[in-house]
């Protein structure tokens, strides 16, 4: 067996040694051009004269290319033709591309692309949500409203009531290999393209439109990112298409990788909301009703907010269930970078309103803020929540949907795991004996003060777009027994790679060392989904698992039919194949079955089954099934400054039967650390000209080495998936992230500490906001 | 613009190149020498990627000169293993699996390395701070710490 065992990423004697391969480190022809974006230096105006002369006046400098100087579509964007490659008339934000410098470094491109005289008409920028609202400036023609019941009344009926509302901020990705692509052209006007993306078919795609040709005159290949995070699931394009347009126009390789600052201020990032809430509920903590108002800022292109904005209304419910609901979402066209996938992809913002209404409910009435939340977590599935039998998909006995299990989407809880797993957190974790040490440290001290506080996760599993839900494969066995591994999924980081290699390597019974993973490559594995959604193993293992088990029945057909044997009594193990009483290496195998003029190449496809959604009536069942977790985090301030840390995490995630613990547990780590840094240090800021301040690891501060928690303990919950996915394991890419609100929870909870008043914290919580937050609850200005 | 003749040992080899003034040693590397270990994360020595050794100090090379290196020794994360044998922290952020899309590896490594030079014997809280100059955003740090503890635990041991 090779799953389930905690292997290295492929990679890691490559990434320790220096010698994996990143897109900027393709040695590239002599004579290769580089290329850098001229930007914006305004949010919103029309362009009344654009001198280029100096810039193609400076060193190096080959080409200068506007929008006029493209020969076919100009357009970049993922979904709505809405995002020109370069402005045409009007530019939308401040960093918007508006010309093209191709030069013969990279740096002599980006000191040329700062010369450009461009001038303007300004018009008014839309920055801020009142000005959005007060413009009706969206996408879409109104608001988005999902519901169940008639919430007004319930709330106004039942017996205690909370409202709130805050500030819920964005997120720069800060992969640390920034946005990079590459373009050769090839003969006969074909092109190349190396690019860092998740979504290697849409950068074809693209650049294919750009160019005029049909999609397989363009060849797209990414064997490696440096990290991706949902940050290059569509920002990618641009660098793809800009590349190729100019090696089309040179007829010389073109490579263009943006600068730190560039990426951050062209790039798109996590949607900041605002959410307002109102909440009825029993004097137990029940809910009874709760109105969610979701005001997303989605920059100025629509790029992917439709979707991240609907998957933030279905994730409003998180664990809970929610009597009667309504939760409405306004998605806001504003002059600011188009705010595009990000880890969670909505999930988290829909999450953290939730769990803010549970823990304002908590200290309206005082209680623990854990028992709120078991009073009003999801009914236990049928059967019990523990270690699920393995071929189970335990659907009650009736069709009958049981009350307490359905979301307001109406899809039936059947997998809900955290009755059990909130249980052994609990008692892991310490938290009662270590809830009741902060409050005695709490009441003796005064300019320090601690806070704990846990919080669950329940994420959907499966694009919320379904025709998203499919993969491809493609498996050769050469006749040395030797295998070459391909599929439409992307390796950024996460061991994907890994994961499916050794699906690979268990359904021909080898070792990994005989298979070889190889660069997702739109030539051979052709109209993929991205890889996000968390669905990279889950989709792709699975591809993958068929192509192999094609090839192994033909080659079992052939060994049974030669050994005058029964097809059921070959057996593949340990490199070596066994037929009947006879026995063979796989490499003798594969030679036979090649000598007897056997197929040994197979593609292999899957398509999630069970998903079905209606996004516009908000019903159905978007996901396959729910992954979940939860986390306690401790942390401590200072009343004085704000200044803040987190002493401990106790963290306990479902990843199904993992296909590879020591990947999963990395995942699950790096993502709570990622989740705690969107919520407590990475600030976003914009000046009131539209222009983002933050644009540097200097401004933008991501969770250091120093940062990560005193004591960190994270394990995984082993339960298996009830539904029948790759060797019943989980995707674990995006949920782990939202184990992060804990953290933020926590500060609050040491907020509250020093008075009565609820703290109503914004997030990011910054040292200031802390600072802030503590002066509102202490001494209530 | 005249071009700068520099003389260096980098991992031990004598090197000689040309560079243009205002090249940087990761320029140098990178764009003239194939050395593609060090990587650019920000440019502005905040992450920590690019980080090398120039005489037995720890620097980003996104911020010395290339002309700077004239006389000096460079090391990079190239020279860290000896041939096909790995280097103790080397295989530790193996084990430890401290590492994910490994973009920042290389700079950490070296850090990490020049760190344990200094001092085997390090405090968790002094493994901490002293990488707190090389960001990794996908690992969360923990395993980069533990892999690093480990291993000056085991030279330790063996010395």
């Amino acid at each position: 067996m090779s799953v389930t065992i905690p292997l290295p990423h492929d990679a890691a004697r490559m990434h320790v040694t220096g010698t994996a391969r990143y897109v900027d480190d393709i040695p590239t022809p002599a004579g290769s051009l580089h290329l850098a974006f001229g930007l914006s230096p305004i949010a919103r105006g029309r362009i009344t004269g654009l001198d280029l002369d100096a810039v193609r006046a400076a060193p190096g400098v080959v080409a200068v290319m506007t929008a006029k100087d493209l020969p076919f579509a100009n357009d970049v964007s993922p979904s709505a033709h809405d995002e020109p490659l370069l402005a045409e008339d009007e530019v939308f934000y401040a960093g918007q591309p508006v010309f093209l410098v191709v030069a013969t470094s990279h740096l002599a491109a980006r000191k040329a692309a700062r010369l450009g005289d461009m001038r303007f008409e300004d018009l008014p920028a839309i920055l801020t949500i009142e000005q959005a609202l007060a413009a009706d400036s969206r996408f879409e023609d109104g608001p988005r409203v999902y519901g169940r019941g008639d919430v007004g009344p319930a709330i106004a009926a039942a017996p205690r009531q909370v409202e709130g509302e805050f500030e819920l901020g964005g997120q720069e990705h800060f992969y640390l290999e920034g946005q990079v692509a590459l373009a050769l052209p090839q003969e006969g006007g074909d092109m190349v393209v190396h690019s860092s993306t998740q979504h290697p078919t849409e950068i074809q795609h693209k650049v294919a439109e750009a160019l005029g040709v049909p999609m397989h005159g363009v060849r797209v290949e990414i064997r490696r990112m440096g990290g991706g995070f949902g940050g290059k699931e569509s920002q990618g394009n641009a660098l793809a298409v800009a590349c190729a347009v100019a090696a089309r126009a040179t007829g010389r390789t073109c490579k263009m990788r943006y600068d730190r600052d560039d990426d951050m201020t062209i790039t798109g990032k996590r949607h900041a909301f605002r959410i307002a809430y109102r909440a009825g509920f029993e004097d137990d903590g029940r809910l009874i009703g709760v109105d969610f108002t979701h005001y997303a800022i989605c920059g100025w292109a629509m790029d992917l907010s439709l979707p991240v904005a609907d998957r933030a209304m279905l994730h409003a419910d998180n664990a809970y269930y929610l009597p009667t609901v309504r939760i409405e979402s306004h998605r806001l066209k504003t002059n600011t970078q188009s705010a595009t996938a990000y880890r969670g992809f909505g999930g988290p913002q829909g999450m953290v309103g939730i769990e803010r209404v549970m823990d304002h409910i908590a200290h309206d009435l005082g209680l623990d803020p854990v028992l709120v939340r078991q009073r009003n977590y999801y009914a236990a599935p049928v059967g019990g929540g523990a270690a699920p039998r393995p071929s189970a998909s335990p659907r009650g006995i009736s069709n009958k949907k049981e009350a307490g299990r359905v979301t307001p989407y109406g899809m039936e809880v059947e997998d809900f795991e955290l009755q059990g797993m909130t249980n052994a957190l609990m008692e892991s974790s310490g938290y009662a004996a270590r809830r009741a040490a902060i409050a005695a440290w709490n009441a003796d001290n005064a300019v320090i003060k601690k806070g704990i506080a846990f919080s669950p996760v329940k994420f959907g599993i499966s694009f919320t777009l379904t025709h998203l839900n499919q993969a491809g494969a493609l498996v050769h066995v050469y006749q040395d027994g030797s295998v070459h591994l391909n599929h439409g999924g992307t390796e950024m980081g996460q061991g994907l790679f890994q994961k499916v290699a050794q699906v690979a390597a268990d359904r021909f019974g080898i070792g990994l060392e005989a298979v070889k993973i190889t660069a997702t490559d739109t030539g051979k594995v052709p109209n993929t989904s991205a890889t996000a959604a968390s669905s990279g193993s889950d989709l792709n293992g699975m591809a993958v698992k068929a192509a192999c088990d094609t090839i192994r029945d033909r080659m079992a057909a052939f060994l049974a039919e030669r050994a005058q044997a029964d097809v059921s009594d070959v057996r593949f193990a340990d490199g070596r194949v066994f037929v009947g009483a006879d026995e063979m290496s796989f490499a003798e195998a594969a030679a036979a079955a090649y000598q007897g003029r056997i197929s040994l190449s197979a593609t292999g496809f899957y398509k999630t089954p069970k998903v079905a959604w209606d996004r516009i009536k908000g019903e159905g069942r978007p996901f396959f099934y729910f992954a979940y977790g939860c986390a306690v985090t401790e942390v401590a301030i200072d009343t004085r400054t704000g200044e803040n840390r987190i002493l401990r995490a106790d963290l306990l995630h479902d990843a199904g039967a993992s296909l590879n613990p020591a990947l999963d547990i990395g995942q699950v780590e790096g993502a709570y650390v990622q989740g705690a840094g969107w919520l407590t240090t990475e600030e976003l800021v914009w000046d009131d000209a539209g222009r983002l301040r933050t644009h540097a690891p200097s401004t933008y501060k991501i969770p250091a080495c120093s940062d990560r928690p005193d004591v960190f303990n994270v394990g995984l919950w082993g339960a298996v998936n009830r539904e029948d996915t790759i060797y019943r394991s989980k995707a674990v890419g995006e949920p782990p992230f939202m184990l992060g609100i804990s953290a933020w929870l926590a500060l609050s909870d040491a907020v509250a500490a020093c008075g009565t008043a609820y703290p109503a914290m914004d997030a990011p919580a910054t040292a200031e906001e802390v600072w802030r937050a503590v002066r509102r609850v202490r001494d209530g200005v | 613009m005249s071009k700068i003749h520099v003389t260096t040992k980098i991992n031990g080899d004598t090197v000689e190149f040309l560079c243009d003034p205002r090249e940087t040693v990761l320029d140098v590397l990178r764009d003239r020498l194939g050395l593609t270990g060090a990587k650019e994360g920000c440019g502005t020595g905040d992450c920590g990627a690019c980080s090398v050794t120039l005489d037995g100090r720890l620097v980003c090379s996104c911020l010395v000169l290339g002309a700077e290196a004239d006389g000096k020794e460079i090391g990079t994360v190239e020279g860290i293993a000896q041939g096909e044998d790995l280097h103790p922290l080397q295989e530790k952020f193996i084990e430890y699996a401290a590492l994910q899309c490994g973009i920042c590896t290389p700079g950490i490594l070296v850090a990490a390395k020049s760190l344990l030079e200094k001092n085997p014997d390090p405090t968790e809280e002094q493994v901490r701070y002293w990488l707190a100059g090389n960001l990794c955003r996908c690992t969360g740090y923990d395993k980069i710490i533990r892999a690093v503890m480990d291993t000056a635990a085991d030279l330790r041991e063996a010395s």
